[in-house]
């Protein structure tokens, strides 16, 4: 069944069962993200892809990479709220990111087109910098399409980290299908599979690797 | 075996005969609360013991009967003694209290004076619930059957018309009927978000898929909240009827009790009752004789706050890490393994069984306008009379803090009341007419919530409250999307600077962009409800958040990196007591010779302060000014003349 939606004042026709993000792209309408694959389940963590819609006159802002099309729903992808969103989300990753006082990858692109000020946060920012956004792309790349489950998260709330587990770190250093999808490209250059000799996932989770 | 199973409604009403007919009326009931962790804390478990060992020995076994309960509201007095028949009303009761009670109550029937409540404004003595103030503003008609059961007990819920709602809706009305009937009670979930319950079962009934499922959600984690855990404790079958009813209703043959890792005996109780339960019918198949099946998994949680949203609650019993996910179509349409799936809280279900032996109309004639029932309250803080209770949606808040609570302890002035744990805000003294419910207390800034209630006093300081909640949702968010994660991080350090004197100009604005983008973009609702202390502190207390900024002071003088203590030598008598309570030995002085205080060696523990005796109060507690310096060394203090 179609849906007909309107995104940015275009009428767009998109599939029942499609999210607002894929019927935008087919549209030729970008909307910015930093946690969606096309080959994965949508997962909403960046939440860089807010939109704001708008349903029988209420507005809500929705994670557009999980929000499915509805028939006369009106979509907008930039606003001023929405490119706050963006901005503060921005900022507050930027500190995680940094590396010789400038943020990596994606995020970069992102902070010139939203006016993020990068070091806003950066002297609150007392954690040790991780380069990892926590976007999750390496971790359900490895789960859903390798279907090698060789890297999970560990630890919760400011604690959480992306790791590889020992025990099933051996398929990468054949596979390494993650290293592409990295936004802040921590992968490529972090991943040395010699450390994981003689290590456990106890050991990483007693803080010794 | 011989089967228990009652399988027809009279075979129910005939095991209530029974059970009641080998009750002796006469005889005296002792009920204490030994099932639940705060009566257990203070005690109530030796006080239990001896009484039974007393009436042994006095050989009272056939005139007198101990129950052992849940939480009966009023832990601030726990442990409490109730004898029924009267309801004999004793508090603060202590092991060796008990041969007094036995010979004076149980056998003269008189009262021990000295063990009554004594009203704190009236100096009045209470030998009755419905004497005491605390008890006679309630209304507890989830939670008052609580004080006469046992819980491991399943006939004493029976004894009281346990399961007769259940036999009723089964038997006498269609499932549509009874979903009817709750829809028109306009019950809403008692979890905080108040969704309207009827609207939830019919859209799990009607969704597609089978099987359906039904769940309680008892995984609450507010600081200073207990009220599911109380009535888990105290009367599961309560809340396992309102979920058979439930389950019956939205035509579900399979359901779950989520009970947090945290709550020990509300997992026991919870798989105790289920077990009995099934015993005797009224889970398992063919119940009472309907033809409906239905049963119960109780399911542990693993510790995590987060754990009690729904799509988390529900990736938990699937076996997965209990983290929110996206939820663009509801649980209810498609919750556990993509199956419609029916969540409600504790006191949600707990409140099912009344309204269908009693009505809807009954229930629409308690409340407001839009918030039909009651709701359980856990009163803490600083507030005299700390306890559950349960209330007509509605009342205001004054009445709540001072007519059952008593008001602020040791004369202090109230500051401002926490509504909706983590998730809502403080309420400040210009508001505390407003009727609780749920819309009212949205309006503010705050949220009913599930019922934490935290009662602060003016030696709070605002920032300081907001940096603890911010502290707690940073420990407890799962950390999966950025705005929550990053967010609270973000917060808690903002706040801490600010609270520790490190605040800088711009602070304010951070906070309000920072908690709008949480609110607007986070993935669940932890998330976009976390900032709502900051938030409103901000909104009734500014003043206190540019003092801390601007001026380094601490209004309250609770934060103690912009506090100082100091003791006043015109009022000082060099009596010796802070001298002598000091931990790091930091005040000087001697006997007869004025004290001061050496600042690098204080850390600010408030003992002074505290000792300090009323009528000397000669330690300040100074923020914000500077100190005045010390005496010159050995100045004699200049004692009044004894009398």
């Amino acid at each position: 069944m179609t849906i007909t939606l309107q995104i940015d004042g275009k009428e767009v026709n998109a599939k029942e069962g499609m999210t607002v993000l894929e019927a935008a792209k087919e549209a030729g309408i970008e909307i910015s993200t930093l946690c969606y694959h096309e080959k994965l389940k949508p997962y909403g963590a960046c939440r860089i892809c807010s939109v704001e819609v708008e349903r029988k006159g209420r507005v809500r802002i929705v994670a557009s990479c999980g929000y499915p099309v509805e028939q006369g729903l009106v979509v907008r992808t930039r606003s001023p709220r929405i490119d706050k969103i963006r901005k503060v989300i921005i900022e507050l990753v930027a500190p995680t990111t940094m590396v010789d006082g400038e943020v990596a990858g994606q995020i970069k692109k992102l902070a010139k087109e939203y006016g993020a000020n990068i070091h806003r946060f950066e002297s609150r920012f007392r954690a040790k910098p991780t380069r990892c956004i926590l976007c999750g792309q390496c971790v359900r790349y490895c789960d859903e399409v390798v279907g090698e489950h060789a890297i999970g998260f560990v630890g919760r709330g400011i604690e959480r980290r992306a790791a590889f587990f020992p025990e099933k770190a051996r398929a990468c250093l054949t596979c390494q299908a993650c290293f592409d999808l990295c936004p802040t490209g921590k992968i490529p250059s972090e991943t040395d599979f010699v450390v994981f000799d003689g290590f456990s996932v106890d050991d990483y989770l007693a803080g010794k690797l | 075996m011989t089967s228990k199973r009652i399988s027809s409604p009279e075979g129910l009403g005939q095991l209530r005969k029974g059970i009641l007919s080998k009750r002796d009326p006469n005889k005296l009931i002792i009920s204490i609360c030994t099932m639940s962790v705060c009566g257990q804390s203070r005690g109530s478990v030796d006080v239990c013991k001896r009484f039974k060992d007393e009436i042994r020995h006095a050989g009272l076994e056939n005139k007198v009967d101990i129950r052992e309960t849940g939480c009966q509201g009023f832990c601030e007095r726990e442990p409490v003694v109730i004898i029924f028949p009267e309801g004999i009303y004793y508090v603060n009761v202590k092991p060796d209290d008990v041969p007094e009670i036995i010979s004076t109550t149980l056998v003269k029937r008189e009262l021990v004076e000295r063990l009554l409540y004594t009203d704190p404004t009236t100096g009045k003595k209470g030998a009755k619930e419905s004497d005491i103030s605390f008890y006679k503003n309630q209304m507890r008609i989830v939670f008052g059957n609580n004080r006469y059961i046992n819980p491991r007990y399943i006939d004493d819920y029976i004894a009281l018309g346990g399961y007769s709602a259940l036999s009723r809706a089964l038997l006498q009305m269609t499932p549509a009927q009874v979903l009817e009937e709750i829809k028109k009670s306009n019950l809403r979930g008692r979890g905080g978000g108040g969704f309207p319950t009827g609207i939830k079962w019919e859209t799990t009934r009607n969704a597609p898929g089978e099987p359906k499922y039904v769940i309680v959600n008892c995984d609450e984690g507010d600081p200073g909240a207990y009220m599911d855990r109380s009535l888990m404790e105290g009367n599961p079958h309560g809340v396992l009827e309102g979920l058979v009813i439930g389950a019956y209703a939205i035509g579900s043959q399979e359901g779950f009790i989520y009970v947090r890792q945290e709550y020990p005996i509300a997992y026991e109780n919870a798989i105790q009752a289920v077990k009995q339960a099934e015993e005797y019918g009224f889970l398992g198949e063919n119940i009472l004789g309907s033809g409906f099946d239905f049963k119960v998994k109780v399911h542990l949680g693993a510790g995590a706050f987060v754990s009690g949203e729904s799509t988390a609650l529900m990736s938990a019993i699937e076996g997965k890490v209990g983290e929110p996910k996206m939820k663009y179509i509801h649980t209810a349409v498609s919750g556990i393994k993509g199956r419609p799936s029916c969540l409600n809280n504790v006191e949600t279900w707990a409140n099912v069984p009344p309204i269908i032996n009693k009505g809807a109309e009954w229930f629409n004639s308690i409340g407001t306008d839009r918030s039909k029932g009651t709701k359980i309250f856990s009163l803490v803080g600083k507030v005299n009379n700390t306890g559950l209770v349960e209330v007509p949606m509605g009342m205001t808040l004054r009445r709540l803090i001072y007519d059952i609570g008593g008001g602020i302890p040791k004369g202090k002035k109230f500051k401002a009341v926490q509504t909706g744990g983590p998730s809502g805000g403080v309420i400040p003294e210009q508001h505390l007419d407003t009727p609780i419910d749920f819309d009212e207390l949205t309006k503010l800034g705050s949220m009913m919530g599930s019922g934490g209630t935290v009662v602060m006093d003016e030696d709070t300081c605002m920032v300081d409250t907001a940096r603890y909640f911010i502290s707690f949702c940073c420990e407890e968010s799962c950390g999966k999307c950025i705005p929550c994660r990053e967010g609270l991080r973000m917060l808690r350090e903002i706040l801490t600077d600010i609270c520790e004197g490190k605040g800088q100009e711009g602070d304010i604005e951070a906070i309000e962009d920072i908690a709008e983008v949480m609110q607007d973009a986070s993935l669940c609702a932890l998330g976009t409800t976390a900032a709502n202390p900051a938030l409103t502190t901000l909104k009734y207390f500014r003043d206190e958040y540019e003092a801390h900024i601007k001026e380094k002071r601490c209004p309250a003088k609770a934060c103690k990196a912009l506090t100082s203590y100091y003791i006043d030598p015109e009022k000082c008598t060099a009596c010796m007591i802070c001298f002598k309570n000091c931990p790091t030995e930091a005040i000087h002085g001697g006997k007869g010779i004025i004290h001061w205080i050496e600042q690098e060696k204080c850390i600010k523990c408030n003992t002074c302060f505290e000792v300090c005796p009323p009528r000397f109060s000669a330690v300040r507690r100074i923020s914000g000014e500077p100190l005045p310096p010390p005496p010159a060394p050995g100045t004699k203090a200049i004692r009044e003349k004894k009398r």
